[in-house]
């Protein structure tokens, strides 16, 4: 067998032994579904009046153009959020003696790690459709969306999926415990607090805006709303781009390195 | 070196200053059980670490069923099956499937990867409980499973780490007759243990660890000649009967303060009616009198005094004798 159907074959079998963990275990990821879907309803209803001054087109609140405005940035949350679920479910995971038996099984050495990506991916995606249909509920409406543009929505999310996926992987391969992982899990979901997803960028402190702009976070939420919503994407799409790119390889090679290296 | 199925020689392995294995040498042949037998911390676990490429040696090298440790992992990783000393199963998933995840692993077909999982769950009578979480099994089924899973790829060389420590006596006795059939099939077993007992049962060749290097290595009664016996141990109340007694029997050792004295003893009755005869010649009566077999106490006691004495420092040769009596 050659090394590529190999790997592919090695994976999908860990793949399918992580989707049963979360298929019996699902209380993990439900409960990080619940932060981005509170927050969603938090802002809306509650601080929704006062936030939404400004982004319509007319001066006083427009809770519709809020929503608008909110849900893509919650998208992009949503995963931040799942990705916590990874960390601590790798890092749970490598406690367990199974992993060393892995180790020392003529099996393509990246498929323990891969099984595990592809299934926080997933379950990304399934989150993501999660949020989105709660969004659709309470009034969120894109007018404008071509298929193709849906279509490169999707692809975005996948790909930010990817890269904050890898990077959890490699803070759950470096946490001792579940409860390390979720703390050194935690900017994962921060980092969307201090990004376009709430308050439009210019609503903050001038020497703060650069942090916010060009973080992993702003030019992703700003080229989804670009495409859901028609408004301009400008430098963000190339920016989302390369961020996704660029956390997708450092986490792959952090992750590997760090697993291939002898366990303790 | 063809029909050897490990052969090592000096392994070496350090963590910062702390050197856990110092140069050890091993030679197992084909179709044999050979057991590694120590202490807690003697560098067990490590050994069987660095043999099966979970963990790379400091320096020496390996071959494991014919392949370099170093330069073909993936070759020696295809002939060996591990069972680690902490349960190797994915407790989240049922027993049975962590049998189809090692069929598949090991790239079975459908139907031949559901004849072997199902022939070694009946075999290792894990059928009424295979559509469980693993994580509900007792310590025995898991010990159990793990095996049965380590079995799913058919591997020459099977290495056992403490198969049985923390098992109940019937499940310690049903791994031990596991182990005796897995060598009627021509595989090789290597087997870690901290009991002397079950390196004699087993074993064809014993090796004995300790403080990181092989203190001796022989077959099981060639290790028995090494041990110096037992003892007899006799306690008194009276500090008059306890001076009488130990300049009655010069061969004897002494604690006055706990009045007790050790004589060396072969185990035979005649022996013990030699020394009883000698009491009653002496009119000495002891208040107690409790006949001590050899255990692995006495291995490690024979075989590590000497160097602790006279060259190592004296915490070295403490620390393995502290470890045993738990």
């Amino acid at each position: 067998m050659s090394t590529l159907s190999l790997a592919v074959r090695d994976s999908s079998t860990m793949l399918r032994r992580n989707l049963l963990h979360a298929r019996r275990y699902p209380s993990l990821t439900l409960n990080l579904l619940l932060t981005p879907i509170m927050l969603l309803l938090l802002f809306v209803y509650v601080f929704g009046n006062a936030l939404s001054v400004g982004i319509g087109g007319g001066g006083g609140p427009d809770r519709a153009a809020y929503i608008a405005y909110l849900v893509p940035g919650l998208l992009l949350m949503t995963i931040g959020s799942t990705t916590i679920g990874t960390a601590v479910s790798v890092s749970n995971d490598m406690t367990e003696g199974i992993i060393a038996r892995f180790r020392t099984m003529n099996i393509h050495r990246g498929s323990v790690l891969i099984g595990h990506v592809v299934s926080s991916v997933l379950q990304s995606l399934a989150s993501t459709v999660l949020v989105a249909a709660v969004g659709l509920a309470i009034g969120f409406r894109t007018t404008h969306a071509t298929p193709l543009e849906w279509l490169a929505a999707l692809g975005l999310l996948a790909l930010f999926a990817l890269a904050l996926t890898w990077i959890a992987v490699g803070m759950g391969l470096i946490s001792p415990s579940a409860e390390a992982a979720s703390n050194n899990a935690l900017p994962l979901i921060f980092l969307p607090l201090i990004s376009s997803a709430f308050v439009p960028l210019h609503s903050m402190p001038g020497w703060f805006r650069p942090i916010a702009e060009y973080q992993p976070f702003t030019p992703a939420i700003e080229t989804l709303r670009g495409l859901l919503l028609g408004t301009p994407i400008g430098h963000n799409g190339w920016l989302a781009l390369a961020w996704c790119l660029v956390l997708t390889v450092l986490g792959y090679r952090w992750s590997t390195a760090t697993f291939n290296a002898d366990p303790k | 070196m063809s029909d050897l199925a490990i052969a090592a020689k000096g392994l070496r392995k350090s963590y910062g200053d702390k050197t856990v294995l110092d140069g050890i040498d091993l030679a197992v042949p084909e179709g044999t059980i050979f057991s590694l037998l120590g202490p807690n911390g003697a560098g067990k676990t490590t050994t069987v670490q660095i043999l099966s490429t979970l963990i790379t040696a400091g320096g020496g090298h390996a071959r494991v069923a014919g392949h370099d440790l170093a330069t073909e992992p993936q070759a020696v990783r295809a002939a060996i099956g591990v069972t680690g000393q902490f349960s190797a199963v994915d407790g989240l998933i049922t027993g049975a499937e962590n049998m189809r995840l090692m069929a598949d692993l090991h790239h079975l077909g459908k139907q031949e990867g559901q004849r072997v999982t199902a022939r070694l769950l009946e075999r290792f009578d894990l059928v009424e409980a295979a559509n469980r979480p693993a994580s509900t099994y007792s310590g025995g089924m898991k010990r159990r499973l793990d095996i049965a899973m380590t079995l799913v790829g058919s591997p020459r060389v099977i290495f056992l780490d403490e198969p049985t420590t923390g098992l109940d006596p019937r499940s310690r006795h049903t791994m031990w007759q596991i182990i005796r059939e897995l060598v009627t099939t021509g595989v090789t077993v290597f087997l870690t243990t901290q009991y002397l007992e079950e390196a004699d049962e087993l074993a064809h060749r014993i090796a004995v660890l300790n403080n990181g290097t092989i203190a001796a290595e022989g077959t099981p009664d060639d290790l028995k000649r090494l041990i110096p016996g037992g003892h007899v141990r006799l306690r008194f109340t009276d500090p008059g009967a306890y001076r009488a007694a130990a300049a009655a029997l010069t061969a004897a050792t002494g604690d006055e303060t706990a009045q007790t004295l050790h004589v060396p003893h072969d185990g035979t009755q005649r022996d013990l009616h030699t020394l009883l005869t000698r009491l009653d010649a002496a009119g000495i009566t002891a208040d107690e009198l409790t006949v001590h077999t050899p255990d692995l106490d006495d291995v490690f006691f024979a075989l590590t005094d000497a160097p602790a004495t006279s060259a190592d420092a004296p915490a070295n040769g403490a620390a393995p004798t502290k470890e045993t009596v738990r």
